[in-house]
């Protein structure tokens, strides 16, 4: 096996070109291996010290947040906690504070799992996946991205570079929610993420949301902006719940039952929509909501 | 195969021959031979295993030993003054009575000096959140948050 570190993208590139896996913080490729899920590739690329790829940067209407930026900075940058906040609550929940140190958003995005915490607000916050190989650059939307548990659209030369987000309109707020069993080291039982745009008079002139953990994929749900539209956000939490619960296709396993993850799912959209209103009302609720408003495992 | 690199631990540079594929935790207790390191789970869960890379907390076990090339990785062996004296973190755990049988004490105090470090005066709340990725299965916790309290405001 052979271990290599870039300095730049280009380095990166050239090495995917040639059949190398790109490694970032190795939380879920190197625990993988371990657990022996899959064996470390033959050649690696360390991307953790390209510079380029750990820029969070505003540019004409968007944020484009580098592939290398770890939990830790997601869920301290001050404008993502005020501007995209549903993503930073998610960066607050991963693992442990070693996890969020060298756990990146490239890597959360790239690995695919359904019940990857950043993936959710990604969604409804309009993010899509910057990719680049030596020969091109693509954006994709990420559903377009994730294909299935583990599974990707992504060539295995290309790197994603960033994820870009459309600017938030004013009177916007989001929020990510997550049922879990201990506070930390933890993965979601089911998640869910709503980002809400406000009239002035309170009720909800749009909005979206996310589901973590019920489909082979982090899924938005359908129908969720016609629905509450119009809507004080209080009234449209039973909507939303149910609409949440019937799209809903969730697995059983041992960490929850097809049935408790469908019920469950309805209770985390309803709670991820109140602390979203609540933010687009200017009302200040710190990151993580979980640990803020109660939810989830108590201390 | 193995290939050669240079690991900077505790401020000293060591040449190190092995294959890339080694964790960190093996490479420090086996070719460095500091073995203050603890391997518990070996899986990413309990923390005994905690070092610091750039001063920065990571579970050792699940980290490519070659990726921390370049980088300044710190051992329990490294965080002393001076020889034969006590960090504060240990000596308040001993006196605290949050050592028992001391296997997760490396990785506990690992977590609590980073988080000392970029926060001089934590909340209770704070503190259990930088030892949230520390499993210890003898002390309940409550002598263990009580030494990093009291290291806190001592400091
Ligand atoms: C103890 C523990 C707790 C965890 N808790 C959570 C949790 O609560 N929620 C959660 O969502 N996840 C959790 N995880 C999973 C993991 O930490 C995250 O998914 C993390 O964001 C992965 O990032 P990384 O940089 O470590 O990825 P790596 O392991 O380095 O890479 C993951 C995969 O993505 C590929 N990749 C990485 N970067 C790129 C890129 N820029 N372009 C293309 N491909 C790329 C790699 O080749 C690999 O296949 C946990 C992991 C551990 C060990």
């Amino acid at each position: 096996m052979s271990l290599a570190i870039a300095n730049s993208i280009d380095d990166v590139l050239t090495a995917l070109a040639g059949g190398a896996r790109p490694i970032a913080g190795g939380t879920d490729l190197v625990v993988g291996a371990r657990q022996g899920k899959s064996p470390l590739p033959e050649s690696l690329i360390a991307i953790d010290r390209v510079p380029a790829l750990s820029t969070i940067e505003q540019t004409d209407g968007h944020v484009r947040i580098g592939a290398g930026v770890t939990h830790s900075r997601l869920m301290s940058d001050p404008l993502l906690v005020e501007r995209y906040t549903g993503l930073a609550d998610a960066a607050a929940l991963i693992g442990s504070p070693s996890t969020r140190n060298v756990g990146t958003i490239g890597g959360n995005v790239m690995n695919a799992s359904p019940a990857m915490d950043t993936g959710a607000p990604l969604m409804t916050l309009g993010a899509i996946a910057e990719l680049r190989s030596v020969s091109h650059t693509r954006q994709l939307a990420l559903s377009d991205l994730w294909t299935g548990p583990g599974q990707t659209s992504a060539n295995p030369d290309e790197l994603c570079v960033c994820i870009v987000i459309p600017q938030t309109p004013a009177y916007s707020g989001s929020a990510y929610v997550r049922l879990e069993y201990r506070r930390a080291m933890e993965i979601a039982v089911v998640g869910a993420a709503a980002s809400v745009v406000l009239t002035e008079d309170g009720t909800i002139a749009s909005g979206r949301l996310a589901m973590t953990a019920v489909a082979p994929t982090i899924v938005e749900l359908v129908g969720a902006s016609e629905a509450m539209t119009g809507m004080a956000a209080v009234d449209a939490a039973d909507v939303i719940a149910s609409l949440a619960s019937d799209q809903a296709v969730p697995i059983s396993d041992l960490r929850g039952s097809d049935r408790y993850r469908r019920h469950t799912i309805g209770v985390m959209a309803a709670r991820a929509l109140d602390a979203a209103a609540r933010r687009a009302g200017g009302e200040r609720i710190g990151v993580p909501v979980n640990r803020n408003l109660g939810i989830g495992a108590a201390r | 195969m193995s290939e050669t690199y240079e690991l900077e631990v505790n401020g000293v540079s060591y040449p190190i021959s092995a294959a890339m594929d080694r964790s960190l935790l093996s490479i420090l207790r086996t070719e460095v031979g500091l073995t203050g390191t603890k391997e518990g789970c070996d899986d990413c869960e309990c923390g005994a295993c905690m070092v610091l890379i750039d001063d920065q907390p990571v579970n050792s076990c699940s980290y490519l030993a070659a990726q921390a090339q370049g980088r300044r990785v710190t051992t329990i062996e490294g965080i002393l003054d001076g020889e034969n004296q006590l960090h504060p973190l240990q000596r308040n755990l001993l006196d605290e009575g949050g050592v028992q049988c001391g296997f997760c004490t490396p990785g506990m105090i690992m977590s609590a000096q980073a988080l000392l470090a970029r926060n001089t005066s934590p909340t209770q709340e704070e503190i259990r959140i930088g030892l949230s990725g520390n499993l210890c299965r003898c002390t309940g916790y409550q002598r263990i948050l009580a030494a990093v309290e009291k290291t806190a405001t001592e400091a």
